[in-house]
């Protein structure tokens, strides 16, 4: 055996578990310690859980993570800014708008230039848009593993007419790189907004269709209506952000908290739950669906006249047209696409809402065009804690649903 | 946020409750206030922002500040809700020495951060209950964030390499 093996092996369980363990057991109880994943469909990527079981009641869950750990922010360090964007992207790979925003917020506050307003407005078109695409993968996959299996297809179909939005406005299905540093890449496409319009005119009637599959529906109310509750306080200690601490009742949002990119000027709710089990858990994030088509709506509606990105010529690209008649704006594309633009040296955490919580982003600046450092604050790497606490003496069956309600991007969680 | 004038009157109450040398230096830099304090004093200066109604841990991260000394740095994103307020606690520790009292039994949040922290800076935090790798494999050397990790040659661990190798190393 190799001592990669061996060590693996010797994983010791937490001290819960060994405290159960050291009871009196009666001669027909014994606990079983049961690995679950890497590779299981209910674990919404690799994630691997040990857990220890008492019949079909979990005893304690032991998460292992790291199985899709690319060193993204390793990687981070070794592209100039603006380059960084798209390594960034790819970690949580639901949420790739917000990744990039919060990068890009903290570079931008680092360098202190101001966006332009329209930047900002089709900033929050697309984070909106990203938000509802990854409630609708999350709605349709936890779904399956509540055994409705047309809700995957119907959340799917969706979903693809954001991606079809998606790829109109920057050429990309995921992985957009569309936040760049003062602003977005491009306007929007002629047709762009017509097509959004159709799609916000369809979204709150088939928000109303998967709750009237869902919020009436036998088994879905068996599965999660007061499994695995987690109290406020718990979750705040714990670190927990987003929905699921809304579910809970903590009505806790930084777009209402703590508005940047203009979410001061849209009018939205924040829904919040009750008690913060499993049924608030879904309840909220499709309420939230609803309120990020207001927004939307809004934001296409409100959309100002102006540049859509910096005009500050030491951070944003020069327009293409300009580049045939302007040696200065030569020279500022060579600048910019060889060395990039530098930084003063600083650091800065941006933190923002996303779909799973909150998204913080440090950069540390040594005053090179490089990065220093990159960290990403990744909401499903800190509500993961939480997990055991909520399953812990639930039956192992809902143990599925409550790791579909808490909403674990893989990729957000490795990095 | 606290301005620079709160940040300075927190630094004082600091430097009063633990000793002159708690506070290492303020910094008060794009509108948001850093306090670095020494790294034993972690523990109760995060408390005292505790009572001060920074509540709430948003995030624990390490950074590499090579080649300053003393190079690793913890900083611990600290949130008032009610206030809607943020302040960074921020540590420094030498890669020599590189130990810091555990915050996670008054911070369970902190739990998971500290161990990432560790398996990418090597920062041992004193008195974690389970202080392991958690990214990175069990048997893997070095703590890859340090900025003189090298980047590339990484053999990818698959059953097949655990024997003795059959190629040559890249």
């Amino acid at each position: 055996m190799s001592e990669y093996r061996r060590r693996e092996q010797s994983i010791t369980l937490s001290p819960l578990a060994e405290q159960v363990e050291g009871q009196e057991e009666s001669l027909t109880q014994e606990l079983l310690t049961l690995n679950f994943g890497p590779h299981h469909p209910a674990t919404h990527g690799v994630l691997r859980l040990l857990v220890t079981l008492r019949g079909e009641i979990v005893q304690d869950i032991k998460p292992i993570i790291g199985y899709v750990h690319t060193g993204i922010e390793k990687t981070a360090e070794d592209k100039s800014y603006w380059k960084a964007i798209p390594v960034v992207e790819r970690m949580d790979y639901l949420a790739y708008h917000f990744n990039s925003m919060a990068y890009v917020g903290a570079v931008e506050t680092l360098l202190d230039v101001q966006v332009p307003k329209r930047a900002q407005y089709l900033r929050v078109i697309h984070l909106e848009l990203n938000r509802i695409m990854s409630h609708l993968v999350w709605l349709g996959t936890s779904a399956l593993d509540l055994g409705a299996i047309s809700m995957f297809w119907y959340c799917f179909r969706e979903r693809e007419k954001i991606l079809d939005l998606f790829e109109m406005s920057t050429g990309q299905r995921m992985h957009t790189r569309y936040m760049q540093v003062g602003g977005v890449a491009e306007d929007i496409p002629p047709g762009f907004a017509q097509k959004l319009r159709s799609l916000l005119d369809e979204m709150p009637g088939r928000i109303d269709q998967y709750g009237d599959l869902l919020n009436s529906n036998e088994i879905v109310l068996q599965r999660l209506r007061g499994t695995c509750p987690l109290d406020a306080q718990t979750l705040l200690s714990l670190g927990v952000t987003g929905p699921l601490l809304r579910a809970a009742g903590n009505p806790w949002d930084l777009r209402k908290a703590a508005p940047y990119c203009s979410y001061e000027d849209f009018d939205f709710k924040i829904p919040v739950g009750t008690v913060g089990d499993n049924y608030d858990r879904y309840a909220v994030r499709l309420a939230e669906m609803y309120e990020s088509t207001k927004i939307i709506s809004q934001a296409l509606e409100g959309l100002p006249e102006g540049p859509h990105i910096t005009e500050d010529r030491k951070v944003a690209l020069p327009p293409r047209h300009e580049l045939a008649t302007s040696m200065e704006a030569l020279i500022h594309h060579f600048k910019l696409v060889t060395e990039g633009f530098r930084v003063p040296p600083g650091e800065v955490y941006y933190p923002l809402e996303g779909p799973r919580g909150e998204y913080g982003c440090f950069v540390r600046s040594d005053g090179s065009s490089k990065p220093a450092r990159v960290h990403m604050r990744d909401p499903s790497f800190v509500n993961l804690q939480a997990f055991s606490h909520m399953a812990r003496g639930a039956y192992i069956a809902d143990m599925i649903a409550t790791l579909a309600m808490l909403d674990p991007v893989l990729g957000g969680i490795d990095r | 946020m606290p301005d620079a004038t709160g940040l300075e009157l927190i630094a004082n109450e600091v430097r009063e409750k633990e000793g002159a040398q708690a506070v290492v230096e303020t910094v008060f830099f794009r509108e948001h206030a850093t306090l670095e304090v020494a790294p034993e004093k972690v523990g109760p200066v995060l408390e005292l922002l505790r009572e001060r109604g920074y509540s709430f841990m948003a995030s624990l991260h390490g950074c590499d500040y090579y080649p300053q000394e003393p190079r690793l740095g913890v900083l611990y994103e600290l949130l008032d809700m009610s206030a809607v307020d943020r302040i960074t606690v921020k540590a420094r520790v030498s890669t020599e020495d590189p130990h810091i009292p555990s915050v996670t039994e008054r911070w369970p949040t902190a739990d998971h951060q500290e161990r990432e922290t560790y398996d990418m800076f090597g920062v041992v935090f004193d008195g974690h209950p389970d202080l392991r790798r958690i990214l990175m494999p069990e048997d893997y050397e070095g703590h890859p964030q340090r900025r003189d990790f090298p980047v590339g040659g990484e053999p990818v661990i698959f059953t097949f390499n655990e024997g003795p190798p059959t190629r040559g190393p890249r």
